[in-house]
């Protein structure tokens, strides 16, 4: 897995994510296409590509800071219930605010899945058996009491279909001018770059980060910041994308290790990829239909990690 | 002009001035006191061992003296000063610590590892001193031809040196080390004694260190601090601590003393 391979990885996919789709847009007839056409690339098909980078990225970068943060390589936003706070945020929005602006929704949303993080920070602090796969059930346990909560108000206030909406992912519905939200991860990324050694000494655990003199507090609240908010602009503009936040940086990590200096700009690139292909996939396999992407992202990854887990028998435990 | 006189010299200490201090220090956990009132003094360019049952506090107290724990009451020096007026990125250059690190599960190779050992110097780059530091402290351990290896890939042993070579690429005048020979088989408890004899004296370095192996801190340390039931129960010149009457204190066990090669052996097998 090496950066020269990963980048041109990247422009052949997103140059054949700009041309494949219902309506017939051909590279080779980019010369003389009629304005409707040009229309459809700038419209949906080019903001189509940046939503999916952009939450490729994000969203592994994410999930990579959180298993540093947690010491455990089974910590996701999926995993560690944050995405379930979002939901519920967004519920909140949407009954409390009627009427909501999406960046309002952005903000509730966001509230939610930081106070959701943070509980569930405090919890791992509290728990002396810190065992690898009791962490991130706690964290699904957690999660699916929020989600219990949040089905209950959407039935009450029959928002059960338009929350499911929001359940399943899907980059079909993007369009210019309701996914420029995401932009936000953007930032968020470079500050990870920048703090990339800070956040490989906290995943060397308290004890050695207080001896190499590191604010330990101070980093665990910036990682758990940077996660909140990409994972709330994930689920506010395209919804959930389950275990992209797992899978991505786990298979890295068998590759690269976790040293951030080394693993992060891989992780970036190779979520972008991934989730690309799982799009790309998803948009053909059915073709004219599209398979959620949701639904490509577990059955592809899990398939890989699988692979990979069972090849290098030591990982992870 | 006299006042800063006598910081400076406060800060410059000598060998043999007494530079960690802790004065009637206590910690509790959950009510129950795991150390009581203990006062006791390391002297600069000197190993000083910490023995004791189980249970004694001497992880506690080693901890309070670098920072990982708060005390209760009491004061914590260093050079002089309190331990919470350093800063602690200033501290992360005078004192590193090492506790047992078994459960450490982030791969990272060999080198990744003791390179940030210099992370309090250089936070982002190392720098060309930087890297001759993890290079010294990588041969200095014998880890050369390993280096490339991630940490689970190696058997406990290795990885413990590895983390003490990480905490000598760190540079620091203070070296506190929790049970250092944990894991480690004969071959390996010599030689990493012996190179901690070698940094006190070649280099003036303050070493601490848990030991379970009294015969390890008879051989090599120039002082002892014997816990037992959060309390000191011994202090002094390593020669002055191992003899039956007080290690019987300590150990509740009747310890014979036989003398081989100039070196006190405790005998207290059968």
């Amino acid at each position: 897995m090496k950066i020269k391979y990963l980048v041109p990885a990247l422009i052949l996919l997103s140059i054949i994510s700009l041309f494949v789709g219902v309506q017939d847009l051909s590279i080779w007839n980019i010369h003389n296409f009629t304005e409707e056409q040009w229309e459809t690339l700038l419209i949906s098909r080019l903001p189509r590509l940046l939503a999916i980078i952009i939450v490729g990225v994000s969203l592994s970068v994410a999930g990579l800071i959180m298993q540093q943060l947690t010491q455990n390589k089974f910590v996701s936003p999926t995993t560690a219930g944050t995405l379930d706070w979002a939901r519920l945020g967004i519920l909140v929005a949407i009954i409390v605010f009627a009427g909501a602006s999406t960046m309002e929704r952005l903000f509730v949303a966001f509230l939610f899945a930081l106070g959701g993080t943070f509980l569930f920070m405090r919890i791992l602090e509290r728990i002396r058996y810190k065992n690898v796969i009791f962490v991130p059930l706690v964290g699904l346990m957690l999660g699916s009491v929020v989600n219990a909560v949040t089905t209950f108000f959407a039935y009450q206030y029959d928002l059960i279909q338009s929350l499911n909406s929001w359940m399943q992912g899907s980059f079909s519905l993007v369009l210019r001018g309701n996914f420029e939200i995401l932009y936000i991860g953007i930032p968020l990324v470079i500050i990870a770059f920048i703090f990339a050694n800070r956040f490989t000494v906290a995943g060397m655990g308290r004890d050695f980060s207080q001896s190499l003199g590191l604010n330990y507090k101070q980093i665990m609240n910036i990682g758990l910041l940077i996660v909140a908010v990409i994972t709330a602009a994930v689920v506010v503009t395209i919804g959930s994308i389950p275990f992209l936040g797992l899978i991505i940086p786990n298979i890295v990590s068998i590759m690269r290790g976790d040293n951030l200096r080394n693993s992060l700009p891989h992780t970036a690139l190779f979520g972008a990829i991934f989730l690309l292909i799982c799009d790309i996939l998803g948009r053909v396999l059915i073709y004219p239909y599209e398979i959620p992407i949701g639904l490509m992202v577990g059955v592809i990854g899990s398939a890989l990690f699988l692979f990979l887990l069972l090849r290098r028998k030591s990982y992870a435990t | 002009m006299a006042l800063n006189m006598l910081e400076r010299q406060k800060s410059e200490l000598e060998t043999g001035d007494i530079a960690l201090e802790v004065k009637n220090v206590s910690k509790s956990f959950d009510g129950k006191k795991v150390v009581k009132d203990v006062s006791v003094g390391v002297r600069k360019g000197s190993i000083t061992s910490f023995i004791g049952p189980n249970g004694a506090g001497k992880s506690t107290l080693i901890s309070m003296m670098s920072r990982l724990m708060g005390h209760d009451s009491g004061e914590v020096l260093i050079e002089g000063k309190p331990i919470k007026s350093y800063k602690s990125d200033e501290l992360a250059k005078k004192v590193s610590i090492l506790k047992q690190a078994n459960n450490i599960n982030i791969r990272l190779t060999v080198r990744e590892l003791v390179s940030f050992g210099r992370f309090p110097h250089s936070r982002n780059r190392l720098s060309k001193a930087d890297w001759g530091f993890v290079e010294n402290a990588i041969d200095y351990m014998e880890l050369r031809d390993m280096q490339d290896k991630y940490l689970d890939q190696l058997s406990g042993g290795q990885k413990q040196r590895a983390f003490i070579a990480m905490v000598l690429a760190q540079d620091t005048d203070y070296i506190i080390l929790d049970e250092p020979l944990n894991n480690l088989d004969m071959k390996h408890s010599v030689s990493i004694m012996k190179t901690l004899r070698k940094l006190c004296d070649d280099l003036g370095k303050t070493i601490l260190i848990v030991v379970h192996d009294i015969n390890f801190a008879s051989c090599y340390s120039d002082d002892i601090i014997a816990m037992k039931d959060g309390e000191l129960a011994a202090q002094g010149h390593c020669h002055e601590i191992i003899n039956p009457t007080t290690l019987k204190k300590i150990y509740d066990m009747d310890i014979g003393i036989e003398e081989v090669n100039c070196n006190k052996i405790c005998v207290y097998f059968t």
